[in-house]
């Protein structure tokens, strides 16, 4: 779908920060609120802004550290449906939080939440590995978050090093 | 008690201290301060400049380089201006490398002017130039704009201020303080009074990466202007590069061949680790400057909509990252309103006047800053023009210049 620049302008703002007024959006693009509005409300209809999710550390809060694991799946595809069958089986499960299909050595890339290490290993063994068409799994543990979504998790240059006044 | 002016050079002790550095010393001292003073971006330069410095240091490249800088860094210039510009310059005897575009600029009066010779500054003007024209021996003229046109000199007002003594005009566009931009309609009016009256400009296109509304022009591409014209640019506002004191200067051959004797008489090459990084910024930076030019676009959207919503006067500049909004409906003079503004509600803005005389009158705020600070700064503006009893009336929305 081809979006106009005032489209692309939109998006880019959201994307960066989507807690911020029709008001405020508008004033940085030059158009009304309404026209924001409409535009906003389009992009969401036609399902290119999908949702607005907020990027949450969880290590810093008591009793909702979690566990993260990348694991890599492979299956075997299936006849007329390719591997997009196996991966709905997959994302099913509320503990996958995304799936995708990779190239390369293995079929998809499924990362996967849990309170312990675990409750992770049952979700593997147990379920995961017991879909139809999957072949192995690999499991790998994160251990430490750094980047996520493009925005660094701690980063050492969020202070402003500049002098208060300068020419 | 020695008096030490005897000691010092009087053209020197009689320079004006900057109208900034008062206002510096009392803002740093105050906490919880929202900085719209600040004439330099916000983004940190970008990792991969950065890198390519760091392994430069790692690879011991810590001697001089050639007077005018690495040869390999001034071909990346000569392409950048060309593919940017339309401009063509030799790598080899038509480009410095400096230590930032002020280095350039004094090079420049130095190389051009003889005792009382006359330079025009279009003002509000960066602090520098005048001084720099004094230090040089020639005569800074002031030529002032106005808001009603922009802040746009006209080619009829440049005129007006040549004297038989006129050797060279200061343009810098986008302009720091007011953001107005020559687009190539103004720049020929103004080259047609150059030829005729057989001047040089020394172009400060420092901004050129920063313009939001019309494409970037410079006055070198016009008939005739390539041969008068010295062309100053730099690495500090399009990379974010302030803190690494890079820039350079292109021009005519015999131009060059005078400012390189000055040049490395006075600084022998610029930094060589930076150089590097500086090669990396023209080979791989124009997707992260395209990125940052369009953040200060939104930003400039948002500030200047909000700053006449609130009731300060404001035009739209078409390029850098400042506003000049009018503080004339407080009664208050610039310097009253930005001592007030940053005592009551610490808020730092630099007063108009810093910039010359036709900036009294008006502020500058850099939008250099994060929205969220922008908009906090805004709320304070506004509680700050509330407290002054005044009714300010929302103003019309200029358009555009």
């Amino acid at each position: 779908m081809k979006l106009t620049n005032e489209e692309l302008e939109i998006l880019a703002i959201l994307e960066e920060n989507h807690r911020q007024s029709v008001k405020s959006i508008a004033m940085q693009v030059q158009l009304s609120e309404d026209k924001v509005a409409e535009l906003i409300k389009k992009l969401e209809d036609e399902n290119i802004i999908v949702s607005y999710p907020a990027l949450i550390d969880w290590s810093k809060v008591d009793g909702k550290e979690n566990v993260v694991a990348m694991i890599d799946v492979k299956v075997t595809p299936k006849r007329g449906v390719g591997f997009d069958e196996v991966a709905e089986k997959i994302y099913r499960f509320p503990e996958v939080t995304s799936l995708y299909l990779m190239s390369g050595a293995y079929d998809l890339s499924v990362t996967v939440e849990g309170k312990t290490m675990k409750e992770i290993a049952m979700f593997v063994s147990d379920k995961l590995s017991t879909v139809e068409n999957v072949i192995s799994t690999t499991t790998h543990f994160m251990l430490k978050k750094y980047k996520h979504d493009g925005v660094i998790i701690e980063g050492k240059e969020d202070q402003d090093r500049r002098m208060v006044v300068a020419p | 008690m020695i008096d030490y002016n005897q000691f010092l050079a009087t053209q020197a002790v009689e320079l004006k201290p900057s109208g900034i550095r008062r206002f510096f010393d009392v803002a740093s001292k105050m906490e919880n301060v929202i900085s719209l003073g600040v004439g330099e971006p916000d983004f940190v330069t970008p990792w991969a400049i950065r890198d390519m410095a760091i392994a430069s240091i790692e690879d011991g490249f810590t001697s001089y380089t050639a007077n005018p800088g690495l040869l390999e860094l001034r071909e990346e210039i000569a392409n950048y201006m060309e593919r940017s510009y339309h401009l063509s310059y030799q790598p080899e005897n038509q480009i410095i490398v400096t230590i930032g575009a002020s280095q350039a600029l004094d090079t420049a009066f130095r190389a051009l002017l003889n005792p009382g010779e006359e330079v025009l500054i279009i003002e509000p003007a960066f602090v520098s130039y005048a001084a720099l024209v004094t230090m040089a021996g020639g005569k800074p003229i002031p030529v002032s704009t106005w808001a009603e046109n922009g802040f746009k000199v006209t080619a009829e007002q440049i005129e007006k201020a040549i004297t038989p003594r006129t050797k060279a005009i200061l343009l810098c566009s986008p302009n720091n303080p007011t953001g107005a931009f020559l687009n190539k309609h103004d720049l020929s009016a103004i080259a047609e009074v150059v030829k005729k009256h057989n001047l040089i400009v020394v172009s400060d296109e420092i901004y050129a990466e920063l313009t939001y509304d019309e494409e970037y022009y410079s006055i070198a591409t016009l008939p005739g202007m390539y041969e008068r014209t010295i062309v100053i640019n730099g690495f500090s506002k399009a990379f974010a590069m302030t803190g690494w004191r890079l820039g350079y200067v292109c021009a005519p051959q015999p131009i060059i061949e005078v400012m390189l004797k000055i040049h490395q008489y006075t600084t022998m090459c610029a930094p060589h680790m930076l150089q590097h990084g500086a090669i990396e910024a023209l080979r791989n930076g124009a997707d992260q400057v395209e990125e940052m030019r369009k953040s200060y676009r939104r930003r400039r959207n948002y500030i200047v909509e909000a700053l006449n919503q609130i009731g300060l006067n404001c035009h739209l500049p078409g390029g850098a990252f400042y506003v000049f909004p009018s503080i004339q409906n407080t009664g208050l003079t610039s310097e009253q309103f930005a001592e007030q503004l940053l005592m009551k509600e610490r808020v730092a803005v630099v007063p108009g006047n810093a910039f010359g005389e036709s900036g009294e009158g008006y502020i500058r705020c850099s939008y250099a800053t994060s929205l969220q600070q922008l908009q906090e700064a805004i709320r304070r503006i506004e509680k700050f023009l509330q407290s002054l009893g005044a009714n300010p009336k929302v103003c019309e929305h200029q358009a555009s210049l």
